[in-house]
């Protein structure tokens, strides 16, 4: 699976290498990612999944150039970020790499109409020659997000839309400057049940249309893996990856003891299917801090298969897992293949 | 159907419930004839979207609606376990105080992150207790035995002010604490909404288990599919104030009558399904302040004739505890056929 697709044989749109973010909290460091490795091609879909706190937003946000790492590379079109000097070569590296955030509340200016929250990013790139092409280029992106007619949008405020609706005005925002990736930070968690498949469908015909990259982050796996289905899902916790791969393999095959326990978990809308689920219990419940991460893998405290001496020692790297392929992190199916329950 | 739910006795009746909000631009018709009736030792889920008004019936329920609220109509029957019915509208304040809890209790919406941060929870506790005449030795008692039940560490919960413990903490403290008065009913307002999966599993699994061991029945409130799905005997979907359908969960799941209800079904991603076609329903919810007229959900539906737009369908028997109010009930139940076949 890791040998590259078609489309994966370019250079990654974007590349983290060896990325470690920490923030300082009561005059302690704490380490919020630690070795994140992620490849993000041209055309793809990658989600991040994985509980709150693990590090999704602050992976996303480095991605997305907003963050920059305490250690580690981040490459754009096989370009180091830091080599990009020019004022006129960082506006490009900044209008390529677009996020739109969970709160469409928050991140909307609510005094501005939808037209102003449109025109400014136009404006300041220069994205536009004229009034007119201005005018335009709004009503065409309001156009792209299936907000329509137009006309009954653009003088709104971001009160007057419904929760679904300022959802697309923020996409609408981001495809202003016309990016190559768009890092989407649980921006269909707000929304109802019932609109959320629009939007999600939405960003898919959008990804063709304009080549885009999404790295897509949720904790909803069932969401997951329908928008990822045809790309990658990439699981963390406390701060790593633990497991990567196409959605299929990790979704239908997980490999790695943390994946296991969150599938098992996860209700399924169907009464038949999750009445009859069979659940992983956990040695623990508790999620460590991340001031006192549990040395080796940090999945092992609360691991069924935890292997005294083994998974407590060294931190387990991401290896091919057996059968399926995907990245797993986890000692004990390097070294047997297989998992033996914790006696 | 984990429960043979017909032949239980009625503990809560509603009936031809309406609740209102007034606004600034006029009454928002948040609840709308609302009935149903919940067994004992029931779980029932209330689903629906953001806004339809599924907060607004609990809190009417109990009596626990803001200044801006009335109920205009309607009656709440509630059956006690000796078998002496009431009518909570006709509850005084002191009677509705001491009725709450330990008939009926409730976690509210949100309520974990609106705990008094400066009362420890044995506070809270102790404060529940002597509102119903309860000792603070027998409080304790059973306060720790039922955080053991939810899995909690009982002593050092008892003693911790609500900070420090976890969201999914919290949420089992105040399921804890909703049966310290040992209710017949508890009603639960979203209350693993915004946590982990693994919280939320934990959450599910608990209250299993006390249901189990309990009996009591629950009026479950959730906007995931999926949860309803797991813990529920009975669906109730909700569309603009009204409940438009309600079944035993696995009727409503594999032979929905009801539009709305399979609108919601085929945009509920399963992750067992492999590649999925989902669609969402198309537009937003209706003005509460001027619905529109005949089914609420006409400008909506894919099945939508004249009729719909004229007179709303009322609630009618489709099977044995089956109910729904939708004029092409029979194409909704066609059309989920296909789908699963
Ligand atoms: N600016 C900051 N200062 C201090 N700590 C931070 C900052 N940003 C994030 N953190 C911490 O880093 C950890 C990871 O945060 P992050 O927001 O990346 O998690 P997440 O996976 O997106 O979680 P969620 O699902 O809750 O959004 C958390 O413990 C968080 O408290
Ligand atoms: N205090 C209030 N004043 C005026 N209108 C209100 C008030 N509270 C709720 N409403 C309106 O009543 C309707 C029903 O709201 P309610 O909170 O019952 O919905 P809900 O189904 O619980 O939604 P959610 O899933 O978002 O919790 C909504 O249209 C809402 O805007
Ligand atoms: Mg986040
Ligand atoms: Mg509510």
């Amino acid at each position: 699976m890791n040998a590259p697709s078609a489309a994966q044989t370019a250079a990654p749109l974007v590349s983290l290498r060896g990325i470690y973010r920490s923030f300082e909290k009561d005059r302690r460091e704490i380490p919020v990612l630690q070795d994140i490795n992620l490849d993000v091609y041209s055309d793809e879909i990658i989600c991040l999944v994985g509980e709150s706190g693990c590090g999704k937003t602050t992976t996303g946000k480095i991605a997305a150039g907003l963050l920059s790492p305490s250690r580690g590379e981040l490459r754009f079109e096989g370009r180091l970020a830091s080599e990009y000097r020019t004022r006129s070569e960082r506006m490009a590296l900044r209008r390529s790499l677009q996020i739109v955030h969970q709160d469409p509340f928050a991140s909307l200016n609510p005094t501005h109409t939808i037209g102003q929250i449109l025109s400014f990013p136009l404006r300041r790139h220069r994205m536009v020659e004229n009034r007119a092409g201005l005018r335009r280029r709004v009503w065409e992106l309001l156009t792209l997000v299936d907000l329509t007619p137009p006309g009954d949008i653009v003088n709104k405020y971001p009160h007057q839309l419904s929760g679904g609706q300022r959802q697309r005005v923020s996409i609408a925002r981001a495809l202003t400057v016309n990016p190559r990736l768009i890092v989407a930070d649980e921006a269909v968690s707000m929304v109802d049940v019932s609109i959320r498949i629009g939007l999600l469908k939405m960003l898919h015909e959008l990804r063709q249309r304009f080549h885009l990259s999404i790295v897509f982050i949720t904790h909803d796996l069932a969401l997951a893996k329908y928008f990822a289905w045809e790309g990658r899902i990439a699981v963390m916790y406390l701060g790593r990856i633990v497991e990567i791969g196409p959605t299929p393999a990790v979704i239908g095959h997980p490999a790695h003891p943390y994946t296991k326990a969150l599938l098992a978990a996860v209700p399924e809308a169907d009464p038949d299917i999750t009445r009859r689920k069979k659940q992983m219990p956990l040695r623990s419940e508790d999620i460590p801090s991340l001031t006192a991460i549990p040395a080796g893998c940090s999945f092992h405290p609360r691991c069924p298969f935890f292997q005294p001496g083994v998974c407590d020692h060294t931190v387990p790297a991401l290896l091919p897992a057996p059968q399926t392929g995907q990245l797993v992190a986890c000692t004990p199916l390097a070294q047997s293949g297989t998992l033996k329950p914790y006696a | 159907m984990t429960l043979n739910t017909p032949q239980k006795p009625v503990v809560l009746s509603i009936q031809d419930l309406s609740i209102s909000y007034l606004a600034e631009r006029g009454r928002v018709r948040a609840v709308t004839k609302a009935s149903f009736d919940l067994h004992q030792g029931e779980t029932v889920a209330l689903i629906g979207e953001s806004g339809c008004g599924k907060s607004t019936l609990v809190l009417g329920l109990m009596r626990q609606l803001p200044k801006n609220a009335s109920i205009d109509s309607g009656s709440l029957l509630y059956t006690r376990r000796d078998g002496s019915r009431l009518n909570i509208r006709d509850l005084s304040k002191a009677g509705m105080r001491r009725f709450l809890w330990s008939e009926c209790s409730m976690v509210f919406q949100g309520a974990l992150n609106a705990l008094n941060p400066v009362i420890r929870i044995s506070g809270m506790i102790y404060d529940t207790a002597e509102a119903h005449g309860l000792g603070r030795r027998e409080a304790k008692e059973r306060a720790l035995n039922l955080f053991s039940k939810v899995r909690l560490d009982p002593n050092r919960v008892f003693n911790a002010y609500p900070h420090e413990l976890s969201g999914g903490m919290r949420q089992r403290v105040l399921l804890a604490m909703s049966l310290l008065l040992q209710p017949q009913v508890v009603i639960m307002d979203e209350p693993t909404t915004a946590v982990d999966i693994l919280t939320q599993r934990s959450i599910i699994e608990v209250l299993k288990r006390l249901r189990d061991e309990f009996h009591f029945s629950i009026i479950f409130i959730s906007h995931d599919l999926a949860v309803a799905a797991e813990i529920a005997d009975t669906i109730a979907t909700m569309y603009a104030g009204e409940i438009v359908e309600k079944g035993p969960v696995d009727e409503v799941f594999y032979r929905p009558r009801h539009a709305y209800t399979l609108g919601l079904l085929e945009a509920a991603p399963r992750l067992s399904a492999g590649a999925e076609t989902l669609e969402s329903i198309p537009g937003s919810p209706p003005d509460l302040i001027e619905p529109p007229a005949g089914c609420k959900f006409h400008a909506r539906c894919r099945f939508m004739t004249d009729p719909c737009t004229i007179t709303a369908p009322p609630l009618e028997y489709t099977d044995e505890n089956h109910t729904a109010a939708c004029y092409h009930r029979d194409q909704v139940l066609a059309t989920r056929r296909k789908v699963l076949s």
